[in-house]
């Protein structure tokens, strides 16, 4: 019986040791020379689920030390759950600095989205990628995609999309739409928004790709050609939002839809949190903004309400109450509390 | 340069407070030791060292109590702490046919050399709830004989020297062994890549996957030459000493799995192989990955890969359910960024739907006026 | 010989190799800047400082390792190598994952290294040039991934017909070699991708 907490509690620098992280470094630097090809690497079990972003974990692990400051956001929100357990995750293991600004962050971890601030030379976007194959999904079979991808035999991804515009008039993928890499590899943007899209291209920071499950890494380097797969006649669009933002009034941005009321209403606020921060502390104002604010508190996200800090956490999570839970009665009991805690409701 | 960011971060901390109070329970029940765990769960504790890929009783014993039963979660805990481990070297294969044996069956002959013990099975127990042992009543020590020490041939060796089976299979001179935790999968795989990832794969699937090729979905014919399970010693080589170094004993499952084969273009007839190794005692899991085993050995032996068994991509990408609990359970993650793509999307659909129909009414109406 | 073999790798081998790391992907990530080497390594000549600290960022007992003959020829070096990185040598420079060079004028073909597969074209060597300056060279233009408009880098000494074997080593992509150029003032890289022109041209 050995298992003391210190043998436990020791571990490397970033968490990942040595080894790995060369085998890591090694794979991303093969992914910035093949731009869109997606690396196979020996990904590693992590102390968070895969669909977590332990692609992400891993990658930004090898990559970062301790001059670094890092940003994670999901959703484009940095004060979503599983921003703030990775940034904590490597404040802990790598006692790095972090930060909300885009602006300052020289690495910044994301789901999701790109942030809507324009990234400079010397940063680094690590994307959580679930499903790195583009044409997983037209083809299960990786000995069959490996071999689409070494012949450039990308005419199934233009069938699939030119079906969507038979059907539909136009084409129906709204996330995670390919994309083609300097004129050679179609690549998985990850479930970002199409929106995102165009941000890709030309792009003066560093995006790599990494994902854990699925044991790739791949990467754009900066001031590479991003093309969103489309057609002559159908040219690729973004979305487009016909209001602002209903904090900060931006306009071309992504916007969230945030559900007041349990009749229709709801508002659009920016996805992105530091930047709708950032655009209230210029003093722009959207038209549900509260009256006086007097500063966007770092911790409230682009919710319908400006809340306290602490007060944040969602309804689900909060700690035990006094009152018995539901469920906890036993037989009978057990479905009228329901009943009636329904009818409460 | 540091920015706090509370709302989530107060979020968590409740929840694992939570957690950890659901995890102890009822205060006034005396909490679990782990030698309690290792001594009256062993079967768990051995699922847990099997597809943790860790031999290591009071770790497994450790995670089952922290993931409060849940044993993937267990499996999930180990493997994470597997992973961090640095690797001193690959042992020597270990030789089953040295085990100290506990129990040892076969189905395929009445009586063999070394003899059937059929040791410590549910197998031919009534399954009827046993009150005495929620009363905690004391337990007899059980009959023992001496070990018959030394070798007990494998049952797959009787037939071999027939010439009734096929070889054990050869790798060429050069192969390393292949390990799947230090480097990434390449389809097709080797065989020794294969039984690693169904070595730790989950029970669960590999036993529904077994069970589908009994049942006519790559159905193979299979007797089980022999189970066994019992002690064996781990030994390493190291360059500077001229033997093998012992690092200790470990319990395994062996299931050796006799299939009978018509022979085809490439092969004559013979008994084919299907094997199954775990950590521990689980005989569901040896044999049921023995007969996954023997499945994906299809090609091999010329046969079509017709049923969901004999599928190496489709049974390997998804047997492993650290990795198949993740990618389900982060659904429960936000998406709501991708959503709102969607939204957007349906509700233009049916705009241009809408103003379809309208169009499409419009021009009826001026037909029939 | 023996404390020649133990002394000079890493200081700091965590944060020194990060450092060195995350130079040499800077530097392939946009050819022709020249980023400072973050940590120092004191090997045996003929093997300097920075090609010996980017040898042991990359290479372990898992990669291949070729060296050229000046190398192979020096006991020290490789006594060095072995101790610190543990990388076994590749018998050809075909089975190479790295190639340790440190006297490029004299180097073999590209051609002759691990060019990759269409398939997995990741699989192919990357060259560590052990190179005396970045600037003092014949002026050469980049252009591809990671260069907005045009970049300029002059490293010397480079192998023989270097602009002519680069121009073969575009032709293979998305096979091909990538090489490392350490240099005393920095590392800087030239990824597959790279186009070179000479300004003469």
């Amino acid at each position: 019986m050995n298992i003391q907490a210190t043998d436990i509690a020791t571990y490397n620098f970033a968490y990942l040791d040595e080894q790995t992280k060369r085998m890591i470094r090694r794979a991303i630097l093969k992914g910035i020379a093949i731009p869109g090809y997606q690396v196979p690497f020996a990904s590693r079990e992590m102390p968070m689920p895969y669909g977590w972003g332990t692609g992400g974990v891993q990658v930004t692990a090898s990559i970062i030390g301790p001059d670094d400051i890092l940003k994670v956001i999901d959703q484009g929100a940095d004060d979503t759950t599983n921003a703030v357990s990775i940034r904590a995750f490597f404040k802990k293991v790598a006692d790095v600095a972090v930060t909300t600004e885009t602006e300052k962050a020289t690495i910044i971890q994301t789901r999701h989205r790109i942030p809507e601030a324009p990234l400079h030379a010397g940063q680094v976007l690590v994307y959580q990628v679930p499903i790195p194959e583009p044409l997983r999904f037209l083809e299960p079979r990786e000995t069959e995609t490996r071999k689409m991808h070494a012949l450039e035999e990308y005419g199934l991804m233009h069938v699939k999309l030119y079906e969507d515009i038979a059907r539909h008039g136009h084409i129906a993928t709204t996330y995670a739409y390919p994309v083609k890499v300097e004129g050679r590899y179609v690549m998985d943007p990850s479930p970002t928004p199409k929106f995102d899209n165009p941000k890709m291209n030309m792009s003066p920071a560093l995006q790599l790709f990494g994902a854990g499950r699925e044991k790739r890494i791949y990467a754009v380097p900066p001031f590479t050609k991003v093309v969103s797969l489309d057609f002559e006649d159908h040219p690729f669009e973004i979305q487009k939002f016909d209001q602002p933002c209903a904090l900060c009034g931006a306009e071309q941005v992504y916007l969230d839809e945030v559900i007041l009321d349990d009749k229709g209403g709801h508002m659009f606020v920016c996805s992105d949190t530091d930047h709708c921060e950032k655009r209230r502390e210029d003093g722009h104002r959207g038209h549900m903004a509260p009256e006086n604010e007097s500063r966007a508190s770092p911790s409230s996200s682009a919710g319908p309400s400006p809340r306290k800090d602490g007060e944040e956490e969602a309804p689900t999570l909060t700690p035990p109450s006094p009152r018995p839970l539901r469920g906890e009665g036993k037989g009978e009991g057990q479905h009228q509390t329901f009943e009636k805690s329904r009818e409460a409701e | 340069m540091y920015v706090a960011v509370k709302g989530g971060d107060a979020a968590i901390s409740n929840a694992h407070q939570l957690l950890a109070d659901r995890r102890r329970g009822d205060r006034s029940v005396p909490a679990l030791r782990l030698d309690q765990i290792v001594e009256q769960l062993a079967l768990g504790v051995d699922r847990v060292m099997a597809e943790g890929s860790l031999y290591d009783r009071e770790l497994a014993a450790l995670a089952i109590a922290q993931a409060r039963g849940d044993m993937i979660e267990a499996i999930f805990l180990v493997r994470a702490y597997r992973t961090t481990l640095p690797r001193f070297g690959y042992t020597l294969p270990i030789d089953t046919a040295a085990m100290q044996v506990e129990r040892r069956v076969s189905a395929t002959y009445k009586d063999l050399p070394g003899g059937q013990l059929l040791g410590p099975t549910f197998d031919y127990t009534h399954r009827l709830l046993d009150p005495e042992i929620a009363t905690g009543t004391p337990v007899a020590e059980p009959e023992r004989r001496e070990a018959e020490a030394g070798w007990m041939p494998r049952v797959s060796e009787i037939l071999a020297h027939e010439g009734l089976i096929e070889s054990d299979g050869e790798l060429p001179e050069d192969h390393v062994t292949g390990d799947l935790t230090r480097e990434p999968v390449e389809f097709p795989l080797e065989r020794d890549l294969r039984l690693q990832a169904l070595s730790r794969g989950d029970e669960g699937f590999l036993l529904a996957l077994a069970y589908s090729t009994q049942r006519g979905y790559g159905r193979s014919h299979p007797f089980v030459g022999e189970v066994r399970i019992g002690e064996v010693e781990v030994e390493i080589d190291v360059p500077e000493l001229p033997f093998a170094v012992p690092l200790g004993r470990i319990r395994v499952t062996e299931c050796q799995m006799v299939n009978q084969f018509k022979g085809s273009a490439k092969v004559p007839p013979q008994f084919t192989r299907g094997y199954g190794l775990v950590f521990g005692q689980s005989e569901r899991k040896a044999m049921a990955m023995s007969l996954c085993d023997r499945a994906l050995r299809a090609r091999e032996f010329g046969e079509d890969v017709v049923a969901p068994a004999q599928d190496e991509e489709f049974v390997i990408s998804h047997s492993d359910n650290v990795q198949a609990t993740g990618f389900v359970e982060h659904l429960k993650l936000p998406h709501y960024v991708d959503f709102q793509a969607e939204l957007g999307l349906v509700r233009g659909m049916r705009a241009e739907h809408e103003a379809r129909k309208r169009g499409d009414d419009q021009e009826t109406r001026e037909a029939a006026e | 010989m023996e404390t020649q073999a133990i002394d000079g790798g890493f200081a700091n081998p965590v944060f020194d190799a990060q450092a060195v790391f995350r130079a040499v992907m800077d530097a392939m990530a946009r050819p022709g800047t020249i980023q400072p080497c973050g940590g120092l390594t004191v090997p045996p000549a003929p093997l300097s400082p920075v090609a010996g600290a980017v040898a042991l960022t990359f290479c372990d007992n898992d990669t291949p390792l070729w060296l050229d003959p000046a190398l192979q020829a020096s006991a020290a070096a490789k006594h060095w190598l072995g101790f610190h990185s543990g990388s076994p040598l590749a018998h050809t420079p075909a089975d190479a994952q790295f190639a340790l060079v440190s006297s490029p004028a004299e180097l073999i073909a590209l051609e002759n290294f691990a060019q990759g597969t269409q398939e997995y074209p990741d699989r192919s060597t990357t060259l560590i040039l052990q190179v005396t300056s970045l600037s003092s060279g014949e002026n050469l233009l980049l252009e591809g991934p990671g260069i907005e408009k045009a970049a300029m880098l002059a490293p010397t000494p480079l192998p023989r017909h270097f602009v002519e074997q680069w121009k073969q080593n575009r032709a293979r992509f998305p096979r091909g070699v990538d090489v490392i150029l350490a240099a005393p003032e920095g590392i800087a890289c030239l990824p597959r991708t790279t186009r070179i022109k000479t300004m003469e041209a």
